[in-house]
């Protein structure tokens, strides 16, 4: 049993600089994989609602009618499934939190209307799709590019299934098929 | 016969870090009998099964503790991939033992510090939670979070760490080590904190099996059981030897959990040199149908898991039993006889985690 | 690897026999955890022995008293005071009972 031990590590701790950051005066530096505010690049998102079903705090409203996608900042925990789940990557985390404030604030972010001069590219999202299996070659190119796992195609028994209760509407089946055999179809 | 008094202790007290009442019945300067009150955290995340499904609540299950999040996360994902039968890749393991275990280091240099402001010595527990810093920034680094990381999903994990950030790591614990071996002089050899730590708080062999003890208060009294030699994640394939005392006080308990820090910083050496290549996770389909106990070594003990699902998306129970619930248990007894100035310490002694303990 | 554990179920009465059997030999007492279904409940005991850890299934209706195993083994008495808050099982013989305020929450029996 020794006593004052721990004289040599508090002189070294007195003469040397501080452990903490001058904060405001110097900024931190976040890292790179850091979990900070969710930023939607609006103009790839297709309105599939994908983050609105798997966000657990339920943050994110998508309205598909009026093209705004809108997030309430004091609800979101940022744990970022709305970013792994989404189909397009158009949600990403900025390197930075969310600022504090007094009150609870909702972000809305309006779709500015895209040019339909490609008929093909005009594919929206709502419904659900039908595939026209006359023309359909079961390339099964649509199942793999579902992000809800709603699609099973079967190359040798020729056959494609729909599961209506997984499928989120997105419209990435249609947009996808080489063919061009699938429909969203409203009803 | 001496006269009896009845202390309130807590919950709000400046050397408690976790909200717990105690009425502490003294006679003179000794506490004759401890009566523990519970409650102020109860969130009822059990609750919570009705509305989120299986999926989100792996979010709130992490949440139930700030200090052992990882591994509720963990646990919740390993139950759940047992009723589905599925199997995680290897990496996915070893990734998630690696993180496991820096979550036990940075837990123990936090309980380090706690535990020398309950006997006031602010310097040490400074040092000690700067040490900690460094974790925290490397989990920040690796997961995107210092203390929730939300990198657990049903079927493996959700980010990798590649060779360089390995290395990186590894580096770091080694300069690491050699700091923190200066800071466990300090608390193994002075003089001034053995006169704190030695002899308070005995409990026995047979005490620690009747009161259902576990983690370091159970291997500092002798009994060598580690809920990791079950094998689970990659522990079946890693080497280390279970860390026992045989002097059942608060120095021993001590004792046991610095050498656990140093046996971390060797099983995270390990894992990163045999960390195979390959996938991290694997699709898992479907709706839970079944029931799956799971036990895992969270820092503080033995933690086990129940989760049920009956068919639909959403879980019909899930149960957390923590490792301090039994403990509290083995705080009554070990109160009962002490002097009231060795309250504190002993309440941190089985380092509380009350919030786990409420959910 | 995952390991394996028993479970069987038993009826209510036999709980205090099979539960000091278990102390005679050694085991320790894991958890105590109560399931609410359609009919009643059902009550799941653990008791753990070095690795190896036993666990009864009792299936209760609602109505049903069941004695308490905290004399038996002390550390019951925590998640016996839970089972009656939360659920409202009726458990009797308590060593330190106290009567629906170990979390003092607003609603009685929020889980039943």
């Amino acid at each position: 049993m020794s006593i004052m031990n721990f004289t040599r590590t508090a002189l070294k701790n007195f003469f040397s600089k501080p452990a903490t950051r001058n904060y405001p005066f110097e900024q931190r530096e976040y890292p790179e994989r850091y979990r900070g505010r969710v930023s939607i690049n609006i103009d790839d998102c297709i309105m599939c609602g994908l983050c609105m079903k798997k966000c657990p705090a339920d943050a994110i409203t998508v309205d598909r009618d009026k093209k705004t996608w809108s997030i309430q900042r004091m609800s979101c925990v940022q744990c970022s499934l709305c970013v792994v789940s989404c189909p397009k990557k158009c949600l990403s985390m900025e390197q930075r939190y969310s600022e504090p404030s007094a009150e609870k604030t909702v972000d809305t972010v309006v779709q500015p209307p895209k040019e339909t001069d490609k008929p093909e590219a005009a594919v929206t999202a709502g419904g659900v799709p039908n595939a026209d299996t006359s023309v359909c070659v079961y390339c099964t190119l649509c199942a793999k590019n579902c992000p809800a796992g709603a699609l099973t195609v079967d190359r040798t028994e020729k056959k494609w299934a729909l599961d209506r209760d997984a499928c989120v509407g997105c419209g990435l089946c249609a947009s996808k098929c080489p063919k061009k055999c699938i429909e969203m179809k409203q009803d | 016969m001496a006269k009896r008094s009845v202390i309130p202790f807590g919950p709000q007290h400046p050397v408690l870090p976790e909200p717990i009442h105690l009425d502490l019945v003294l006679e003179d300067e000794k506490v004759v009998e401890a009566i523990p009150s519970v409650g102020f955290v109860h969130r009822g995340l059990e609750k919570l099964i009705d509305k989120k499904d299986f999926n989100e609540y792996q979010y709130v299950i992490e949440r139930t503790c700030g200090i052992c999040s990882f591994m509720h996360g963990m646990s919740y994902c390993e139950a759940l991939e047992r009723i589905f039968d599925a199997e995680v890749p290897a990496r996915g393991k070893y990734l998630r033992t690696i993180w496991a275990e820096m979550s036990r280091l940075h837990s123990h240099l936090l309980w380090l510090g706690l535990l020398a402001d309950a006997f006031g010595f602010e310097s040490l527990f400074m040092q000690s939670w700067r040490m900690r810093e460094k974790i925290l920034d490397m989990f920040e680094a690796s997961t995107g979070g210092r203390v929730i990381f939300s990198v657990n999903k049903v079927g493996g994990v959700l980010r990798d760490m590649d060779k360089d950030m390995l290395k990186s790591f590894v580096d770091t614990f080694d300069s690491m080590e050699k700091d923190i071996k200066v800071l466990a002089g300090t608390f193994l050899n002075d003089r001034t904190v053995g006169s704190r730590l030695r002899d308070v708080g005995i409990l026995t062999k047979k005490d620690v099996i009747s009161l259902g003890a576990v983690g370091p208060m159970m291997r500092a009294s002798g009994i060598a059981i580690d809920t990791r030699k079950l094998g689970y994640e990659a522990y079946g394939d890693l080497d280390f030897e279970i860390i026992t005392s045989e002097d059942c006080d608060c120095y021993a308990r001590c004792e046991v959990r610095i050498k656990e820090i140093f046996q971390s910083f060797d099983i995270i050496r390990q894992a990163a040199a045999k960390i195979p290549d390959g996938e991290i996770a694997v699709q898992v389909k479907g709706a839970p149908n079944g029931e799956a106990f799971n036990r895992v070594e969270q820092p503080r003990g033995e933690a086990i898991y129940y989760v049920r699902g009956n068919g639909s998306m959403y879980l019909e129970r899930v149960r957390v039993r923590t490792p301090t619930f039994t403990n509290l248990q083995a705080l009554i007894k070990t109160l009962q006889g002490c002097q009231y100035a060795d309250v504190p310490i002993l309440i941190l002694t089985i380092d509380p985690c009350v919030s786990c303990t409420e959910r | 690897m995952r390991e394996q554990y028993d479970m069987c179920e038993i009826g209510h009465g036999e709980l205090a026999l099979r539960t000091l059997e278990h102390k005679r030999s050694g085991y320790r007492l894991g958890q105590i955890c109560a399931v609410r279904t359609q009919d009643g409940y059902e009550l799941l005991y653990s008791f753990i022995k070095d690795y190896h850890m036993t666990n009864y299934k009792i299936k209760i209706d609602e109505d049903t008293e069941v004695a308490s195993i905290s004399d038996i083994f002390p550390a019951a008495m925590l998640y016996e005071n839970e089972m009656t808050e939360l659920f409202g099982v009726k458990v009797k013989y308590i060593n330190l009972d106290y009567k629906n305020k170990f979390f003092r929450i607003e609603q009685e029996t929020p889980f039943k």
